[in-house]
């Protein structure tokens, strides 16, 4: 570009060839106990991740013991050996970290980054909270006693009502019809006897993936995995059905449901109904239909209910993909006299996409191009590659996936955006959960045709 | 306008952000909020592309967003090096033709949109106007942190289309702006790139300083009332401004006072005596002035006056006894560790092109990260121990009690109810 050039407003600049991006190379190794050892070398900076990932999330929870998984993850750094929950914790916090425990539905999963430094004595602490916990039976009444609290604390929390509401709904008896959280009740019955009970049936190495990512070789990451978790005995797994895979109800609890919170100062909203698994050979089609859906800031219900209307700071939808058939939710909150009217549109625009309005062949390009162009941001962090790495060992994605993200988007043809909207989006059997003022609402939803509200008190 | 080039060959990735230095201090009574509405009206379109903001970026693969908080607005897009002139075209657009694209039906959606971040974001949320009341109190009503960035409904709801001529004019131009271009760049012909982008808006007037002052002479009880079920107490101080003395030993004593299990807070109230079900404490570093606080909520069974006893029997000890070496120790690897940490992201909210319009705005100085990281590695146990004693009393406070509705007795004593709208 030359000095004297001066920007040509008339049009937008054309954005040039796409540059390269390649996921680091995996690396993937077994120690004899089985633990799987998965790394990628990522050496900009001194920093490593390590994640150990097991496929064992809430919907493993033994029946009647909801919260149970997530309980036992909480536990993991409350004390190992000599060592109390606060000296666990000092330790951690000599090395300029913590260990970050995150259970899902599917899986849980334990996050360290450190300095490289001391990558060793992280490793080293993590095998120590994971495989030879304490247990102790004071440090597991404080922390039910704080997951109580936090049950508490929840019912003055619209947005985290509305989740469970939908979820309940839509899923009813299904293990994902339930919070990792578990309910006052369910966090009664557990002991740490069922504690000691589920860790030992489940965290075991056969079962669990050591993943690291950051500036470490393989060959040390070998090395100090067989140092710090080359003790883990390899003792039989005892993995129970998988929750994750029991059939979903086939029709919603209930169509509309009002969590009723007088003096509500806005409508929480939530529509959805039970999606696709993970595995669906649909995934890449799907999420460019999600994209136009509701998927982006530009999206038609973004867009329709934000931007044209002003009813909301903004309203999102996602197909969660999971082991077993996650669900599809659109999510707004808006003011209060607006909720019929936000109902109905987003009703409309989720029937609209797969009648009379299907998407586009620019919506489709967009959507794809906004997927892909920028993918390469996604790996930016060595706690993004190892995360990113984990998601290949949960869902059994390919090796390469990374780097065929981008071709299979890129295939992905109008066609079969129309097509996966008409077969997997349901308008029959969406639910829709509202935690809002009943008084200013039900009015409302009459006078819209919508009907009148089940009154919904979520299990907490 | 100041631009700060920063090679970064890691991915095929570039980052713009640019920084206006204008925030809600700005503002004036009986208009707060408006500078965070004007960032909405930034993403509306602007003369040469009036199709809103988001499209053509987001086609390009560009993640974008802007914020607004009391001291500047920042705007950024993060995308493949190839979008480059893209962004930077649609900045200097907005930046130099913004008024002409600007509608009173843009206006008006945005100002029903923000009205609506506001009820989601702080009426709807449990303890969501307790900063707000807390900042009120701490500082007078003519200082220009008395109300918050999100601003007063009814200062909301007042605003009009002719303010936003106004305010453009004063603060949105090249004087007042600095811009970070980081990433797969040549620096030469990043630079250049920007020069034909930018170098036809007119400089413009560099508003002037703000002069304030504030200080707190007692400790001010108030109590709020809100849809909740525990009851939550916040403690305010005055504490110093960005980066000036004592800033980064206020910022280590939240970590060591009460940030992490093995802080001294959470280990007293909720580890050992269990009345407390969370506690956090944060130096909230502005450019005028700073003001540190404890936010601690009560256990199911436990009064805020446990809470406020405990936390004041902490206080107190740190201030006899000083930290500990481990509690050094550890304060200082946490820093290290964090530094390092902050240099992994290249663009967005805290990634390093923000870090440098953070350090070019308020610093003047884009390359202070090293001197940054000294100042808190300067930091010793005797400089804790008396940052704790100076500004940590019980006679220059804010004791704010947050109860349930309608349960007034559950306040600390002395209380008055607090103003917030």
């Amino acid at each position: 570009m030359s000095r004297e050039r001066r920007a040509d407003r008339t049009r937008l600049p054309t954005v040039g060839p796409l540059p390269s991006f390649r996921f680091s190379h995996v690396h993937k190794d077994r120690l004899s106990n089985r633990l799987s050892l998965w790394s990628a070398e990522h050496r900009s900076l001194p920093i490593v991740t390590f994640i150990l990932a097991l496929p064992v999330g809430s919907s493993a929870d033994f029946e009647g013991f909801e919260g149970l998984s997530a309980m036992t993850a909480d536990m993991m750094d409350e004390g190992t050996g000599n060592l109390t929950a606060i000296d666990v914790n000092a330790a951690f916090a000599r090395i300029g970290a913590h260990l970050e425990s995150d259970v899902s539905a599917d899986a849980t999963v334990f996050t360290v980054t450190v300095l490289a430094k001391f990558a060793r004595q992280a490793l080293s602490l993590l095998a120590d909270c994971v495989i030879r916990p304490r247990l102790d039976v004071a440090d597991f009444d404080r922390i039910r006693q704080l997951r109580l609290t936090r049950l508490v604390q929840i019912r003055d929390m619209a947005s985290a009502i509305a989740d469970r509401a939908i979820m309940q709904v839509v899923y009813g008896t299904h293990p994902y019809a339930h919070m990792a959280l578990g309910t006052e009740e369910s966090l009664r019955q557990l002991t740490i006897e069922t504690v000691k009970r589920f860790h030992s049936a489940l965290y075991c190495p056969s079962n669990a993936t050591l993943i690291a990512s950051g500036d470490l070789t393989p060959g040390d990451f070998r090395q100090m995995a067989t140092d710090m978790f080359g003790a883990w005995a390899d003792a039989p797994c005892q993995i129970p059905e998988d929750g994750a895979l029991v059939a979903p109800p086939a029709a919603p609890v209930h169509r509309l449901v009002l969590v009723n919170k007088a003096g509500a100062a806005q409508s929480e909203i939530r529509i959805g109904e039970v999606g696709l698994a993970r595995s669906t050979p649909d995934y890449h089609p799907l999420i460019v239909l999600n994209m136009i859906l509701g998927g982006q800031f530009v999206s038609r219900i973004n867009m329709t209910l934000r931007q044209e209307k002003g009813l909301t700071y903004g309203a999102r939808t996602a197909f969660d993909f999971r082991r077993g058939r996650g669900p599809f939710i659109l999510q707004t909150s808006v003011q209060s006299d607006g909720t019929a009217e936000a109902i109905t549109t987003s009703l409309r625009e989720i029937d609209a996409i797969r009648t009379d309005r299907p998407p586009k062949l620019d919506e489709v390009e967009v959507a794809k191009a906004a997927l892909t162009r920028g993918y390469p941001r996604n790996f930016e962090t060595a706690e993004q590659i190892a995360r990113a790495m984990a998601q290949l060992v949960l869902y059994g994605l390919p090796d390469d996936y990374f780097n065929t993200f981008a071709l299979q988007v890129a295939e992905v043809t109008v066609e079969r955006a129309r097509e996966v909207a008409v077969v997997h989006l349901h308008p029959e059997r969406l639910a829709t959960a509202i935690v809002s003022d009943a008084a200013i609402v039900t009015p409302q939803l009459a006078a819209a045709g919508l009907g009148e509200a089940t009154p919904l008190l979520p299990r907490l | 306008m100041r631009v700060i080039i920063h090679e970064d060959h890691r991915l095929p990735m570039v980052a713009v952000n640019i920084w206006y230095h204008v925030g809600s201090k700005n503002e004036h009574p009986g208009r707060t909020g408006f500078a965070h509405l004007f960032e909405h009206l930034m993403f509306e379109g602007s003369q040469h592309y009036d199709k809103g903001y988001f499209h053509p970026l987001q086609e390009a693969g560009a993640a974008l967003n802007g914020s607004t908080n009391p001291d500047r607005t920042n705007y950024w897009e993060v995308m493949p090096t190839n979008a480059l002139d893209l962004a930077l075209w649609m900045e200097s657009d907005r930046m130099g033709y913004l008024l002409p694209a600007l509608t009173r039906q843009k206006f008006e959606t945005q100002r029903d949109v923000v009205l609506n971040e506001r009820r989601q974001n702080y009426e709807n949320r449990p303890y969501g106007l307790a900063t707000s009341a807390v900042v009120a109190a701490m500082f007078p009503s003519n200082h220009p942190y008395h109300w918050m960035t999100i601003g007063e409904t009814a200062d909301i709801k007042a605003a009009t289309f002719e303010d936003v001529r106004e305010f453009f004019r004063t603060y949105y131009h090249p004087s007042n702006a600095s811009l970070v271009v980081a990433g797969d760049v040549d620096t030469a012909d990043a630079l250049e790139r920007v020069r034909a982008h930018f170098d036809e808006i007119p400089a413009g007037p560099k508003p002037l300083p703000l002069q304030t002052s504030v200080e707190l002479t007692s400790e001010r009880r108030l109590l709020l009332e809100d849809r909740i079920e525990l009851p939550r107490l916040y403690l305010a101080w005055l504490s110093p401004a960005m980066f000036t003395d004592g800033d980064a030993e206020m910022d280590l004593l939240s970590d060591l006072i009460a940030n992490g299990k093995v802080s001294r807070l959470y280990r007293a109230l909720v580890y050992e005596r269990r009345i407390a079900s969370e506690v956090m404490a944060f130096q909230n570093s502005r450019e005028l002035a700073g003001f540190w606080q404890i936010v601690a909520t009560a256990a199911p069974g436990h009064d805020l006056a446990e809470l406020q006893q405990g936390i004041d029997d902490e206080l107190a000890k740190l201030a006899a006894e000083g930290p500990t070496a481990d509690e050094m120790e550890r304060g200082h690897a946490q820093v290290e560790a964090q530094f390092v940490y902050r240099l992994q992201t290249l663009g967005g909210f805290g990634g390093k092109a923000d870090q440098l319009n953070a350090y070019s705005v308020f610093l003047n100085d884009p390359a202070y990260f090293e001197k940054d990281l000294a100042r808190y590695e300067a930091v010793t146990a005797v400089d804790l121990h008396r940052a704790a004693q100076r500004y940590l009393r019980t006679d220059n406070r804010i004791v704010l009690s947050v109860v349930p509705k309608g349960k007034l007795s559950l306040a600390l004593p002395h209380s008055t109810p607090a103003v917030v709208s």
